[in-house]
């Protein structure tokens, strides 16, 4: 599998690190809302098709990605910066 | 027998070699199988379970039978086809699967038996009692059963890695891969051309047809020459593309070393491509593949576009006396080539009702071959045409039963193929493969001409899709017949009829799995073997499905496919790991102290990827014990010095960086002073503990901390999670800085004394007390100093840059001298940690709660932080759950093990009543008895009981009293010095 990385180009699989879901970027915000971080932490989707996911490109230059892949064919259908995404609000 | 003289050999260059131990000659050009037939060696070996007599089916990479082990320099390499194997002066080879010689085979008796050892045999008979299978029956059929050994010698392979990138990648180098790179490479377009066989061109070298006038072999070498030449075209010749993988990841293995003779040292044996490629043209061509009749599988029965490549490409006749037996042109094709070179064509034999017979030669039409005979080699076969039978002898049968694409890497990525009545074979489906177009007999287009052309279509298409211009291209005039094709899985008849010769399944197999209701293809494989040899039924699977289909009465489509899966041909695992055994499994990581280590001869103890001193032995010692309680005394009583440097450093900096570690960190950060040091505790989101270390504040918005050596990565990815995926609002930078920095542990009650000795500045508990830090200098060198302690002594670290490293530890060490001190290793360092319950991750292993080592209360209740949440779980904060605690031997002589179990004194040491378990345990010097740190349940109210030490795997059951985790100095004095 290749990863066409915004800040560094395509690259192969073994500069990144898989993280998970996507739903790790909305950490909830009340700490006494246990249902919330439990949703956050433990409940995941497993999508036979699109799936939002967090990888890191480790290897490289170390920016946390936010990737639409879809499980059935490893097709990545976008990259973005998580930062970018996160400082949007739009997954917020 | 070796009767003309072919272009493809070199007749200049004869070659010796040995066969079990005779020595044969052969020329350059030849492979194994070819230099043996022409020897006239035509019994390779014994088969994999009846141990039946075989010979060389085939000549390529699809050989089920002629394997054989080579020896070379002292290794033995098993299974590798002779029809793959380039011949070079003292090959030393030896066939397999015999004993004790291959004409006189004593296993031979299995074939005897077979009527006992059909499919299934094994799971029904060795069944019970249980325990045989394991000491009795499996080491018997192991030893029975089986292809080549493993060479007795450790592998001393050569491998290496390498890596591709092109816009086209065009896999094979017959007709269609020919005309596929040319008409790319016309364009422009930057391409990679692979054959499995070390002279291109694929069947081009094993017909006589012409090519635009010039014989096949001549065009091929023509143009393979011209692509080569061109600078944005690379061919690799003896390389096998194995698998596909997703990303248009192609794997390869090249064959680079392993033909020679004596390769040059700096060669690997074979190279491991990864070529990544925009687009892929598969040109495989095509595998011939057999029929099932009575006893098909004697040595001397071969493909007939074999014998074709053994007498057209290597002047090689199988026999003096052939007999061609087919459903197809192609069998016909066969008897011409063997006319034309003078040997005696016995008989035709065809399946089909309306073809016609062949002038001067005895033909049977609308007949089958229905057995054959012979002892080791064919002798003769039984034709039956109606109801009438004839015997006639010969010692070569060619057999040909149509084509099989070879479609194996359109599968890789689940696609499965589909029927093609007209044609009856398996076709890819169309798009099988994203940016993959198949061009030639590999898609079912089987006339020469035809392949051409569909070659230069599918290059123009993948042009097209790259956007690159196409340059036009002739098509050569050249053979171009109709297929015509009567399917003929199996003659019908008794006896056993082979499908998959290398796993010695016949028909009969098939029908008892039909029996017994195994009628997927799926499940007929797994029971009966069928395709699961290391040919991965090449030759065997169509067929299989054939049968199956007449078996079952249901149509080929119905009856399904088995899944191709890579390798493609067989690759040896230190291919695959190319070269990254020994050292070069992992990347060695160096402290600056290594070369000062070396030279006191500390060995070194691997963590992680760092090699860290385990301890530094002194004349006289004999063992690590007496070095590590020596370094352990010498610590407390005077002063040691230790690289730490493998600890993770980062530096963090920015507006919010105290913010930032206020989050990640659960007590406050925040509020910590310029110049001093607060130890941090990390959690995970789960609220279980991820890490420990310390902080120190070097300016307003500066700030150094420090992993373990364990967790470096983790947490340095972890900061990396926050600042870019859950706070970008946060405003600060973080950037490792371990290898930047080489720092030394100098602990002992002389530290102080040391450190004014070798910096410019004064150290005195006013300038820097405990947990603090100081800017200092050591000659013009400016260092940092942290007086922190992991030993529980006056302690300090110095951190100067990485390049005087090595300076350093040598200027601490002589100077430590002068106080009775010197270094301490690994060893030391642990037993100083356990003695004042100081905790790593043998503790806090990634299950431990911050209640669980006594540290709730350095979660701060006034602010958020990571893990804060989860951490009040009532799970975590239970006193059921295992806490930190220190544990002793009662009788002080006894010794504690960690790893061992914790029960209670009138509990029968079982897994439901375990209490917990030994983390960490160490000889103590200070303390005279061995001292462990336990987690144990409830822990924390228990100190003072008595519990039972069991180690079920090293047979120790020993009393032991639970204690307090701080077993020295418990009022933490001396570190205050």
């Amino acid at each position: 599998m290749r990863i066409n990385c915004p800040l560094c180009g395509e690259r192969d699989l073994v500069e990144f690190h898989y993280e998970g879901s996507s739903k790790l970027m909305a950490r909830p915000k009340d700490e006494n809302d246990m249902d919330a971080f439990h949703d956050y932490l433990h409940i995941r989707s497993n999508p036979a098709g699109l799936n939002n996911e967090l990888w890191s490109h480790e290897y490289g230059c170390r920016a946390w990605l936010l990737i639409c892949r879809d499980t059935n064919t490893h097709k990545i259908l976008s990259i973005d910066l998580a930062r970018d995404v996160k400082t949007k609000g739009s997954l917020d | 027998m070796r009767i003309s003289t072919v272009s493809l050999l070199d007749r200049s260059n004869q070659i010796s070699f040995k066969f079990d131990g005779k020595r044969l000659f052969g020329y350059a050009g030849d492979t194994l199988a070819s230099a043996l037939l022409a020897n006239n060696v035509k019994l390779l070996g014994r088969s994999f379970k009846y141990h039946r007599p075989r010979g060389v089916l085939t000549a390529g990479s699809e050989e089920p039978n002629a394997l054989v082990s080579i020896l070379k320099h002292g290794q033995l390499t098993p299974n590798l086809r002779a029809t793959e194997v380039e011949i070079y002066n003292n090959l030393e080879v030896f066939s397999q699967n015999r004993w004790p010689s291959i004409k006189f085979d004593i296993l031979r008796i299995n074939d005897f038996l077979s009527p006992f050892l059909g499919a299934g045999f094994y799971y029904k008979t060795f069944m019970w009692p249980k325990s045989f299978w394991e000491k009795l029956y499996e080491p018997i059929i192991r030893q029975a059963a089986g292809l080549g050994r493993l060479s007795p010698v450790a592998d001393n392979s050569k491998h290496e890695k390498a890596f591709a990138f092109c816009d086209i990648l065009v896999i094979g180098a017959g007709p269609s891969g020919i005309m596929s790179a040319m008409t790319a490479a016309l364009s422009g377009a930057q391409v990679i051309l692979v054959d499995e066989d070390f002279i291109c061109g694929g069947r081009l070298n094993s017909e006589t047809f012409k090519v635009d006038g010039k014989a096949a072999f001549e065009w091929a070498k023509i143009n393979v020459s011209k692509l080569r030449l061109m600078p944005n075209v690379r061919v690799f010749s003896r390389t096998t593309i194995v698998g596909l993988y997703d990303g248009n990841n192609y794997a390869g293995i090249q064959k680079v070393g392993e033909y020679l003779e004596n390769p040059n040292e700096d060669l690997p044996d074979s190279v491991f491509w990864r070529i990544v490629s925009k687009k892929c043209i598969l040109c495989t061509g095509a595998i011939e593949r057999p029929i099932a009749f009575r006893n098909n599988d004697r040595p001397g029965i071969m493909m007939a576009s074999a014998v074709r490549t053994y007498l057209n490409r290597f002047g090689v006749t199988p026999g003096k006396r052939i007999i061609v037996f087919g459903n197809n042109d192609d069998a016909r094709r066969t008897v011409f080539d063997l006319q034309a070179k003078g040997v005696k064509v016995i008989a035709y034999v065809d399946s089909r009702k309306d073809v016609e017979k062949i002038p001067k030669v005895t033909s049977f039409i609308n007949s089958v071959v229905i057995n054959t005979h012979g002892v080791n080699l064919l002798s003769g076969i039984t034709i039956k045409t109606g109801d009438i039978t004839t015997f006639l002898k010969c010692d070569c049968l060619a057999i040909s039963g149509g084509w099989n694409p070879t479609i194996h890497l359109t599968s890789h990525l689940g696609s499965k193929p589909i029927w093609n009545e007209a044609i009856s074979c398996f076709v890819p489906q169309p798009k099988a493969v994203p940016d993959m177009e198949i061009a030639g007999a590999a898609n079912g287009v089987f006339s020469t001409r035809m392949a051409m052309k569909s070659g230069v279509f599918r290059a123009r298409e993948v042009l097209k899709s790259l956007d690159i211009k196409y340059e036009h291209i002739d098509v050569p005039e050249t053979e171009d017949e109709n297929y015509n094709c009567e399917p003929l899985w199996h003659v019908k008849g008794s006896g056993r009829a082979w499908l998959d010769f290398q796993n010695d399944v016949t028909v009969k197999d098939l029908k008892q799995s039909v029996q017994e209701n195994m009628i997927s293809v799926e499940h007929m494989k797994r029971y009966t073997t069928q395709g699961m040899a290391t040919d991965q039924g090449k030759n065997s699977n169509v067929n299989s499905i054939g049968v199956m289909s007449e078996l079952t009465g249901r149509e080929i489509e119905s009856t399904g496919t088995t899944t191709f899966r890579p390798p493609f041909v067989p690759v040896s695992i230190g291919a695959m790991g190319a070269g990254g055994s020994g050292k070069r499994f992992a990347p060695t990581r160096l402290t600056t102290s290594h070369h000062f280590n070396e030279e006191n001869n500390a060995p070194s103890v691997e963590a992680g990827l760092w090699y860290r001193p385990n301890w530094f032995p002194k004349k006289g010692e004999t063992s690590w014990r007496q070095s590590c309680d020596r370094e352990v005394e010498m610590v407390r009583s005077k002063v040691g010095v230790c690289d730490v440097s493998t600890l993770g450093k980062i530096d963090v900096q920015g507006p919010d960086s105290a913010a930032l570690l206020d989050f990640v960190y659960t007590n406050k950060i925040s509020s910590l002073k310029l110049g001093k040091i607060r130890y941090g505790l990390m959690l995970r989101e789960d609220g279980l503990v991820m890490d420990d270390g310390t902080c120190a504040r070097l300016g307003s918005n500066h700030f150094i901390i420090t992993t373990t050596t364990a967790a470096a990565g983790q947490v340095m990815r972890h900061l990396e999670f926050v600042l870019q995926v859950l706070r970008p609002d946060i405003d600060a930078q973080v950037i490792s800085v371990t290898e930047q920095w080489a720092q030394f542990s100098i602990a002992g009650p002389r530290s102080r004394d040391l450190l004014n000795e070798t910096c410019n500045e004064e150290i005195s508990e006013e300038t820097i007390s405990f947990m603090s830090t100081l800017s200092v200098s050591i000659g013009d060198i400016s260092a940092c100093l942290f007086r922190i302690s992991f030993s529980g002594e006056h302690a300090y670290e110095i951190a100067v840059p990485a390049s005087y490293g090595d300076a350093m530890i040598r200027l601490l060490v002589s100077k430590a001298k002068k106080f009775g001190g010197g270094p301490y290793g690994m060893e030391a360092l642990n037993v100083l940690r356990i003695e004042k319950g100081f905790i790593t991750h043998a503790e806090i292993d990634g299950r431990v709660a911050a209640k669980d080592i006594g540290m709730l209360n350095m979660i701060s209740p006034d602010k958020t932080c990571i893990g804060k949440a989860m951490a009040n779980r009532p799970g975590l904060i239970s006193d059921q759950r295992e806490q930190l605690v220190g544990i002793k031997p009662l009788n002080e002589d006894e010794v504690l093990l960690a790893g061992a179990h914790i029960y209670c004194l009138d509990e029968a040491p079982k897994r439901v009543n375990n209490q917990g378990h030994v983390t960490s345990v160490c000889y103590s010097p200070s303390l005279k008895s061995s001292i462990g740190l336990a987690l144990v349940k409830n822990g924390q109210k228990r100190i003072g009981e008595k519990f039972k030490m069991v180690d079920h795997l090293r047979n120790s059951e020993i009393i032991v009293n639970v204690t307090s985790p701080v077993f020295f100095d418990k009022t933490g004095s001396r570190v205050r010095g």
